[in-house]
């Protein structure tokens, strides 16, 4: 490769790096939801590594076009699928120990290759591994009178033949990344699909090893759909998303690196690991802030349940000799005290559905009692049922109901005193309190 | 082969020796475990940590890389631990998200010490995906030997724990062992000898040797102490034999020729091994084959005499070539192996152009037995289907080590008072 000095000419050379890295990091972004969703990630690494060969021997034979090269790593990255099957199939061997031993060995194979004929292919080893993107702008040649990097045709096809495949077999494609079985039971033929989607894979580590090496189109492979696959749900968005991820990690890891004088590709895919990080933690539904909101929020409620309750059978008749009254103190301490019992009682007050009287003592609002009556009826209702149709001991039927009765809704309460003898008292001889119609 | 070998080629090819020997031992562990791509993961994650502990020193300290590495592999499993736990990450992504972000911050961490020290040029991380295997010092043998004896004893003290631990870990937590430990310490193994040998040989190669002596004696023995000798005896040849290749063409490196050497003994095992080799397995089943068609034939000529006083049938070979529905190959096969076993007699029929085939006594016994078991199968899978399912071998001459003898003697009655029980000489089958 012609190592020029990087010379004044500033932010255009750098619009061209960073297209260039956009371009080949979106195709593989593009194709690595399919990858992920497939749980195929590590294919997708293996055929990465082991395009090394078809990368040599296609500059060996054909120069610098386009075509070969794309056919050359399609078939590359086929035979590289069709061995590991093979292996497992007919050898017996574990995927994983499979893979290993493929890519390990079609790598040396692509290692021995260039070192014996690097000197005539015009291929520098180190790139093919890292990728020098700095320098892909400074190699440009003439096309339609525009003078474009020498790379931008082979990266380009590259990129229009990934959004070609996933336009045309996008039904395809989804249906075998979820349901492979149904996929097969009606006619599409699921074996095409994944050597396709292989030979794709293959195709894009080819364009990406001049951009960021062949190591690193692994990175933009996974990295940006998992990041994606946390934001959402829906296949169409996941895949948006992660081309958008995979661009802006070109743009910023380029800057980054440009900043720090560092290498461009480890900085995308360090910039991409950030969005992952960012993502894990962050992400509406699957962040790990999210899940432990709504974790909280749940505690919260089943507290606060637990707290009315006990409130409302202090003031069942059979048990108020002080009054059904207790002191906040008291009422943490028959609850078993903690942060979560005073932030319930907060929450609780908050809303309306407890109140402090002037001697200090809580009590049940209006409000708060219907939705205590309401839980306890759902409880008993739970141990009535539980005592009807299983044959347990009267202890073992409080633990059950204490866990379900935060679940129960109307309807099923209506359900479960319809399937019950026609009786006001639970198994332990307790009043189950009549249908108020309001739910916890 | 030169007589002479040099000190450097000599230290050379005992490093890579003693390495393979290594990695082959403990990596039987994990293609056991079926986790054969963490020495993968594992060589990408140490890299940050080699540069970090550079950086902090500002020089080639052998010790404080190794344990800047063993730090940033820890690391890096504890995330991937975290991430499974914590996220809806399926497991080989998690596994190629944490490796490629180890490696880009290693491949950024590079190129910055090589722009900002002087020292830099000099630390040899440009050779870390390949390695440079002939840059391999006494230091680096003398570090290998205290490592190899490391995990050799650690997996003799440990060789009961272990086994248990890698073929039934769940039986190990039941029984109360420390079967996490026990993994970690399997792993541990593995992640060493991947630091170790990580600076001298390269990522790549250091994967392959964690995998393949152990996928290789596999397919040549179900016992761990034979697969663990095996592995390490193959994993030393290996790395000795490709060090001598790289060495005899002085062009070629030697990780790449070492794992090439390593596969090509891989697939030969796959091939020729045995009993589990590729070649075996298929004569195996061409064998059951013929000796399935055989049955086959054989019952076809003692059914059409059944129920006739005659023992001595004759039958048409074209005949029965027609109704069976087999090719002239196949046919011919059988009946030459049906001849040559003394099961059937031929005889040529020279006005029809045809042969006669018979059952010699030997051959009539034979057949008796077959069909004897054939139809209490039978005759058991529609009398008690909802058993069948826990018996699935179907071969039929056993057909008395599978079922209890009072539900044989009642499917006997009834097929006796069929007429289809034949007459076996001793009364029971072999």
């Amino acid at each position: 490769m012609n190592l020029l000095q990087f010379s004044g000419q500033g932010a255009y050379l750098d619009w061209w790096t960073i297209g260039i890295a956009a371009i080949v990091n979106t195709g593989c972004a593009v194709l690595g939801c399919f990858l992920v969703l497939r749980k195929l990630s590590l294919l997708g690494d293996a055929i990465s590594h082991a395009v090394l060969p078809g990368i040599v021997l296609a500059f060996l034979l054909a120069g610098r076009s386009p075509m070969p090269m794309l056919l050359g790593a399609m078939a590359t990255g086929v035979l590289t699928t069709f061995l590991i099957q093979t292996l497992q199939r007919y050898g017996g061997v574990a995927e994983d120990a499979g893979m290993g031993i493929v890519f390990t060995a079609m790598f040396s194979v692509g290692v021995l290759l260039l070192s014996n004929f690097a000197s005539q292919v015009d291929l520098d080893p180190s790139c093919v591994l890292y990728g020098q993107i700095e320098y892909i702008p400074l190699n440009v040649e003439t096309i339609f009178g525009i003078e474009v990097p020498k790379a931008l045709p082979i990266m380009l096809s590259a990129l229009v033949a990934v959004i070609a495949f996933v336009t045309l077999f996008w039904k395809e494609l989804k249906l075998t990344s979820f349901d492979p079985a149904l996929a097969t039971a009606i006619g599409i033929n699921a074996t095409l699909i994944y050597y396709l989607l292989m030979g794709m894979t293959a195709v894009v580590s080819v364009a990406a090893f001049e951009a960021v090496g062949a190591l690193f189109s692994v990175a933009m492979l996974i990295i940006p759909p998992a990041t994606a696959h946390l934001l959402t749900d829906k296949l169409g968005r996941m895949v948006w998303w992660s081309a958008a991820l995979a661009i802006s990690a070109s743009f910023f890891g380029y800057l980054v690196s440009k900043l720090l004088n560092v290498n461009a590709a480890g900085m995308m895919a360090c910039v991409a690991g950030g969005q992952f990080a960012a993502a894990v933690v962050f992400a509406p539904h699957y962040g790990i802030v999210g899940k432990l909101r709504h974790q909280l929020s749940l505690t919260a409620r089943i507290a606060g349940e637990d707290l009315a309750a006990l409130l409302y059978r202090q003031e069942e008749p059979s048990r108020s000799r002080d009054g059904g009254t207790m002191t906040v103190r008291e009422l943490v301490r028959a609850f078993g005290g903690g942060f979560v019992a005073r932030y319930a009682l907060h929450r609780l007050m908050r809303r309306g559905e407890i109140d402090k009287t002037p001697e200090g003592s809580v009590v049940l609002t209006d409000k708060g009692r219907r939705q205590a009556e309401s839980l306890v009826r759902s409880h008993r209702l739970w141990e009535a049922y539980l005592d009807k149709n299983f044959q347990l001991p009267l202890d073992h039927l409080h633990a059950p109901a204490e866990r379900i009765e935060h679940f129960i809704g109307p309807e099923l309460q209506q359900q479960l005193a319809e399937s019950l003898p026609k009786s006001d008292l639970d198994p332990h001889g307790r009043e189950i309190p009549p249908s108020t119609g309001t739910q916890p | 082969m030169n007589s002479f070998i040099s000190y450097n080629t000599l230290i050379v090819l005992l490093g890579t020796t003693l390495l393979g020997a290594n990695a082959g031992l403990v990596g039987s562990f994990t293609v056991l475990r079926g986790r054969a791509l963490i020495g993968d993961v594992l060589a990408h994650a140490a890299l940050p940590g080699l540069c970090l502990a550079f950086l902090w020193l500002g020089q080639r300290s052998l010790p404080a890389m190794l344990t800047g590495a063993l730090a940033s592999g820890l690391a890096c499993i504890l995330l991937m631990t975290f991430l499974r736990r914590w996220t809806r990450v399926k497991d080989d992504a998690v596994m190629g998200v944490v490796r490629s972000v180890f490696l880009g911050a290693g491949i950024v961490l590079i190129s910055y010490i090589q722009n900002q020290t002087v020292a830099g040029s000099k630390a040899g991380f440009d050779s870390y995906i390949l390695g440079k295997t002939a840059g391999l010092l006494a230091d680096d043998v003398r570090l290998f030997v205290g490592v190899s004896t490391l995990s050799l004893s650690l997996i003799l003290l440990l060789y009961k724990e272990f086994q248990l631990a890698s073929f039934d870990p769940g039986f190990a937590r039941v029984q109360g062992w420390p079967a996490l430990l026990l993994d970690n310490a399997q792993m541990a193994l593995a992640a060493i000898t991947v630091v170790i040998a990580l600076p001298a040989v390269g990522a790549i190669l250091v994967t392959a040797m964690l995998i393949l002596p152990g996928a290789t004696m596999r397919f040549w023995t179900d016992r761990l102490s034979t697969l663990l000798i095996g592995a390490a005896v193959i994993g030393g040849a290996v790395g000795g034999l490709g060090t001598l290749m790289s060495a005899q063409f002085s062009l070629l490196p030697a990780g790449p020729i070492i794992i090439l050497v390593g596969t090509a003994v891989f697939l030969t095992s796959m091939l020729g091994a045995p009993r589990r080799g590729l070649l075996a397995r298929a004569a195996a089943n061409r064998r059951f084959r013929n000796e399935l068609l055989l049955q086959t034939l054989l019952r076809r000529i003692y059914e059409s005499a059944e129920g006739r006083r005659s023992t001595a049938v004759h039958r048409s070979r074209a005949e029965l070539m027609r109704s069976l529905g087999w090719s002239t190959g196949t046919m011919q096969r059988i009946v030459h192996a049906a001849v040559l076993q003394q099961l059937v007699s031929e005889r040529a029929t020279p006005s029809t152009h045809d042969y006669e085939l018979s059952l010699t006594s030997q051959g009539a016994e034979y057949v008796a037995k077959v069909v004897r078991g054939y139809r209490l199968w039978q005759r058991f899978l529609t009398e008690y289907p909802d058993q069948s399912c826990s018996l699935v071998d179907l071969d039929v001459q056993h057909v008395d080590e599978y079922l209890p003898p009072d539900i044989i003697r009642a499917l006997e009655r009834k097929l006796v008072a069929e007429g289809r029980l034949p007459l076996v000489a001793e009364g029971r089958a072999s």
